[in-house]
């Protein structure tokens, strides 16, 4: 269920490296903790981010959920489609429901993140 | 993820709840269904066919005797003597500066049994406090272990359980029940609700509610009926402007301020009862603060306990916010001062550090249409 071809965090985000391009979204598990989401936060384009630092909130209507970089990196494009359309995230979260894209500082830092078997290992434990 | 369970109740459809999907969370110290196949699905439900809650963990406290109008009267806010058999009305238990210990509902029996259905985290509370009362010539039990509370909502709620029951329920007003049975089960079934849709809300023994439970979803799916959790029954109370207790009003908030006026009742056959003072006199020349609702018009939600700002100044906090999903608004209330609280007046919430603009507007956000 979880793509093979990125990293994942504990706090649910996923990114997908390109080069030094990485794109960013939450997973499946994070939008069905979440709920219907309604409701989105992202940065402007330019703004640098460490890694696991802020950038962004993610609201459903029960929840509010900050949003983590996996990786450090400074912000190159933000799907403004899907801050109009927020419940895309809920339909679509590990595609069309991409949030950010960077230009990430160190690719190779990436590695440390969990892959997909390792990811769903955890949220597979999580949910008991 | 969520705290311990091992403490927190569970109501008799707990295993269907489960058996459903529902996602469960803990709720005035019991574990409830918040949603089952979506918040936003299960609220358009109820706005245009029908939703299907729990709301077991209400409580259900019995005043019986020949002393029981007398002493109702004295500890409610409304004139319980306004009732007939088989009428219920909407009521608080004021403390005596006008404050709510809870909202009611009392439902009158007969001449000399009542019930008053109570919110669950209030319960051991509101016994408490009867008892302390003084009750004369009747007596308060705690029946809340005898029933469990199903509530059927929306504009479809009639044409799904008239097939079920013997009783006529177009023949049962707002705020009216009557005693039958939903597919034999024995059950009071109650014009009532907590979503601003018609509906009935249908008491039976904890026993009996697995299989109405099952009967009415079955019944009613082919129109439309879907079980609801409480995430959906908030947002459908905030759209239709109705308290919550312990966010839109506590034992700091008067009857008045919350804009309860019409529950608190000051004729002469009433007589006198605890608040009525206070609340006598906001009644006559306004409450010092207003509970308001306001509409989110910059980017952002409020919720619960966010930051009002008034002229830039600090004027008080949300008390109930959310996105609201007939409406498509992110709409709010919250208490400002009386002079500052007509429609239009702009406010700004404090969003997680950011202020974003909302203006008071008249309420309630959603009336259906009859």
């Amino acid at each position: 269920m979880y793509p093979s071809d990125r990293r994942y965090t504990k706090q649910h985000e996923w990114v997908r490296l390109e080069g030094d391009r990485g794109t960013i979204g939450i997973t499946e598990y994070a939008q069905k903790q979440l709920g219907d989401v309604v409701y989105l936060e992202l940065p402007e384009v330019g703004r640098k981010l460490e890694a696991h630092g802020s950038f962004g909130t993610v609201e459903s209507v029960k929840a509010v959920s900050e949003l983590f970089s996996p990786v450090a990196g400074e912000v190159v494009e933000v799907n403004s489609a899907l801050v109009a359309k927020p419940e895309t995230i809920n339909s679509d979260p590990h595609g069309q429901a991409w949030m950010i894209k960077l230009r990430v500082t160190d690719p190779k830092a990436a590695a440390e993140l969990l892959d997909a078997a390792a990811y769903q290992a955890y949220v597979g434990s999580e949910a008991k | 993820m969520e705290a311990s369970t091992t403490t927190l109740r569970k109501t008799p459809l707990h295993a269907i709840h489960r058996e459903m999907g529902a996602k469960m969370v803990p709720f005035g110290g019991w574990e409830m269904p918040v949603e089952y196949a979506g918040l936003i699905a299960e609220h358009m439900a109820v706005r245009q066919a029908a939703g299907l809650f729990d709301v077991s963990h209400m409580g259900e406290l019995e005043v019986a005797g020949p002393g029981a109008l007398a002493f109702l009267q004295r500890v409610t806010s409304n004139n319980v003597a306004k009732l007939a058999d088989g009428q219920a009305q909407y009521s608080a238990l004021p403390n005596p500066s006008g404050a709510p210990l809870d909202d009611v509902i009392v439902y009158r029996r007969g001449p000399e049994r009542f019930m008053l259905v109570v919110n669950a985290g209030n319960i051991e509370k509101d016994f408490a406090w009867l008892r302390a009362q003084g009750p004369q010539g009747c007596e308060v039990t705690d029946k809340s272990e005898a029933y469990a509370l199903l509530a059927l909502q929306g504009p479809r709620a009639q044409d799904i359980l008239q097939p079920l029951t013997p009783v006529d329920l177009a023949g049962v007003a707002y705020y009216h029940f009557a005693d039958g049975e939903v597919d034999g089960h024995p059950a009071t079934l109650a014009r009532t609700g907590y979503t601003g849709e018609d509906g009935f809300e249908i008491f039976v023994a904890p026993d009996r509610a697995e299989a109405v439970w099952r009967r009415l979803i079955e019944a009613g799916k082919e129109k439309g009926l879907q079980p609801a959790g409480l995430g959906a029954r908030d947002t459908l109370r905030l759209e239709a402007k109705m308290c919550l207790y312990g966010n839109d009003m506590d034992e700091t908030t008067t009857l008045v301020e919350a804009g309860l006026g019409w529950i608190v009742s000051l004729d002469e056959a009433k007589g006198d009862f605890n608040g009525r003072g206070v609340l006598a006199e906001q009644k006559k020349t306004g409450a010092p603060r207003k509970l308001v609702g306001f509409e989110v018009t910059g980017r952002g939600i409020a919720r619960h306990g966010y930051p009002v700002l008034l002229d830039g100044e600090a004027a008080g906090s949300v008390t109930s916010g959310s996105y609201a999903p007939y409406l498509q608004k992110n709409i709010g209330l919250c208490y400002l001062p009386a002079a500052r609280s007509a429609a239009g007046t702009p406010v700004e919430i404090d969003v997680r550090g950011r202020n974003v603009a909302a203006r008071v507007v008249p309420t309630p956000f959603y009336k259906r249409s009859k």
